[in-house]
This record gives structure tokens, sequence and C-alpha cells, in this order.
């Protein structure tokens, strides 16, 4: 862990600038490559921290984009929120803003289904490797990984909603079973 | 003249900007784990803003542009109505609210988190967290099967960007612009010699 400095702003911010374009297929798919950054790279959070902050945007009702200010939020308080949503946000709505009018008339030419068509699986197998990145640490532990593969059955299989699955491993957790 | 069979043949309009902004509150309020279903339901078959094919298409454009899709949706759907004025409204009214109670929730949490009680329940929802995005990848994979490329070639592309990112751990810049960048050039030349 290394501590956040006034130094540090720009390059948050900056990170999430870059995330915000990177993001294809939902701001998700992106958890590898901000972990990689603000944990293994930087230092400024720890496993535990990141995992807590996507658990709690999980649990509360909104896009899944909120995950974004709420790890800004762990690393410097409700300006690193704001600095991290606002790099998440600038650059995407700016372009979806002057895109869509243009694209809602080529939706159906070769360029646009070309590129559907070529990121659907790379998002496929980003929101795979988020999973991955979010399971390394805790999946040591039996208990965890048996928590993991219980929680992919239930919403493969079933309509449960999430937020009570939440509840359910916030009370097992807390019940000291993970 | 089969119109009110599936839900309103016109579609309605917002009152104003600030019904744009209510409208997205609520149905961003009811969105745990994911606000695109509720999405539907809310603008489609209960206020009738938006036909069916007109939300499958805003949502369409909305996946290819980069940034998530529900943000880009919400913006494209308040644009429509009243410019980048709806826009904004629309945009803010998915934020604000939910915004609000994460870092509430955010805050409190940071005061309880040395309690071994917090710790052990954070763990457990960072293990069910894990396993919805899992989820979420599993429950997307069959819609490669409607993908115009070769299935193979999905599957291989899907398994080569988890382990490049998720095993190796490579900058998902490198992956995205070049797996992606060459997957998207080779469903150009694969189309055009279909057509």
């Amino acid at each position: 862990m290394s501590a956040f400095t006034s130094a540090d702003w720009l390059p948050l911010f900056a990170h999430f600038l870059a995330m915000s374009m990177l993001a294809i297929g939902g701001a998700l798919a992106t958890t590898p490559e901000i972990h990689r950054y603000l944990v293994e790279q930087r230092g400024w959070l720890n496993d535990t921290q990141f995992s807590a902050s996507i658990a709690l945007a999980q649990a509360a009702p909104g896009p899944n984009l909120l995950f974004v200010p709420v790890l800004g939020h762990a690393i410097a308080g409700l300006p690193g929120a704001l600095v991290a949503l606002a790099g998440m946000l600038i650059p995407s709505t700016t372009l979806a803003f002057f895109a869509s009018r243009w694209g809602r008339k080529r939706r159906q030419t070769l360029g646009v289904r070309a590129f559907v068509a070529g990121m659907a699986p790379v998002t496929i197998g980003l929101l795979a490797a988020a999973g991955t990145v979010l399971a390394a640490p805790l999946a040591t532990h039996w208990s965890a990984a048996l928590l993991i593969v219980v929680t992919i059955v239930a919403s493969v299989k079933t309509k449960i909603s999430p937020v009570w699955m939440i509840a359910i491993g916030a009370i097992v957790g807390a019940a000291g079973g993970v | 003249l089969n119109d009110g069979v599936e839900g309103p043949a016109l579609s309605a309009a917002p009152r104003s900007a600030a019904a744009l902004f209510w409208a997205f509150t609520s149905l961003a309020l009811q969105g745990f784990g994911g606000v695109l279903p509720v999405a539907q339901r809310e603008l489609v078959e209960k206020r009738g803003w938006l036909t069916r094919e007109e939300f499958a298409e805003t949502l369409s454009i909305g996946q290819v542009l980069p940034g998530p899709n529900v943000v880009n949706m919400s913006l494209m759907i308040g644009d429509r109505f009243f410019g980048w004025r709806g826009a904004l409204c629309a945009l803010a009214g998915m934020l604000v609210a939910p915004l609000a109670i994460v870092l509430t929730l955010a805050a409190l949490y940071t005061r309880i988190a040395s309690t071994p009680m917090a710790a052990g329940a954070i763990r457990g929802m960072g293990a069910v967290a894990a396993g919805l995005i899992f989820a979420m990848a599993i429950k997307l994979a069959p819609t490669l099967k409607k993908n115009p490329l070769p299935l193979a070639l999905c599957a291989a592309a899907a398994f080569a960007t988890w382990a490049l990112v998720g095993g190796w751990r490579v900058p998902l810049a490198w992956v995205v612009l070049g797996l992606g960048g060459a997957m998207v050039v080779f469903a150009a030349w694969w189309l055009r010699q279909k057509t």
C-alpha cells in the first residue's frame, strides 16, 4: 500500500478517462484493468478494499458503473469519488451524445455490424476476467470458493434478485462463514 | 389494425425534462444488479415513451459506443425528447440518487470496516459479487450462437481475452485495440464475403 498524495489526482482522473473509452460492453468489463492499476501498480487500495467497493456498489440500487465512485471514495474520500466518476463519464457521454444521431441512421451498415459482431466475444471474455480478478484473493478459502460457485449456479438457474444473494453473502460472512 | 395489442402503438412523450429526471431516478432506484430490465419495463411497457423496437435500437447503439450501456442509453433517450437538456436530466436522474445512496453506504462501511463482523460480511458480499459477474458472462455466452462469425472463432476470442486479461493481466487497451480490433477487421471481411 502506498499513500495517495496531491500529485496523484491527475493520474487518477486520467486513468478513469482512459477506462471510459475502453468500456466497450459495460463498465464492469474494465474492472480487471482498474484492479491492475489501482491495486497492483499504484498500491492505493488493497484486494479487500477493492472487492469491498465492488460488492457495496452491487448491493446498492443503480447502474453498475457506480463501483467507480465507490473506488474513488475508498482512495480519496468524497473528492476522489467525484473525480473518478467524472473521469469515467466525460469521454464516453460526450462521444455518445454526438455519435448516437449519426449511428441511429447507420446501424445496419457493415462497419457497425462488424464492430458489434467482433467485440461481443471480447466483452464476454472481459466479464469472465473481471470475475476471476475478484474471486482470486477469496478463492483460497474453500468456503468462499463454495459461496462463489453457489452464487453462479443460483444466478444462472433461478430468478432470485441479486440484492438477496448479496444480503445472504453478507449474513454468511458476518457469521464468520467465509 | 392490431394497435394496442403489444403496448401503446404510438409512443407517448414525457411532459418535461423534469419528468425525465424523475422517471430515470425511479427506474435507477429499482435496479438492483443492473438497470436494463427495469428500463425496458418502465420506458416501454409502463410509460410508452419508446416502442420495443426503438428501445432495442437505442440499446444496440449504446452497446457499440464505449462507456456504461445504461448511461449511454439514458443520454440518448433524453436527447431524443428534449435535446441536450433532456440528455443531462436523464443522465442526472440515472446517477444522482443512486450515487448518494452508495456513497452513504461506503462512508458507513469505512467506519465499521475494522470490526471482524463487518470484515466478514464484506468478504461474503465480495464472493457473491464475483459470482454474479461470472454468471453474467455465462448468461451472455449463448448469444454468441447468433453472432454472424463462426462459433469456434467467437469462443476462442472470448477465451483468449479471459486468459490475457484475467490470467496474465495484460493491459486492457492492448487487448481491446489489438484482439478486439483484429476481430472487428475480420468481421468486416467475413460479412462482406457473405453478402
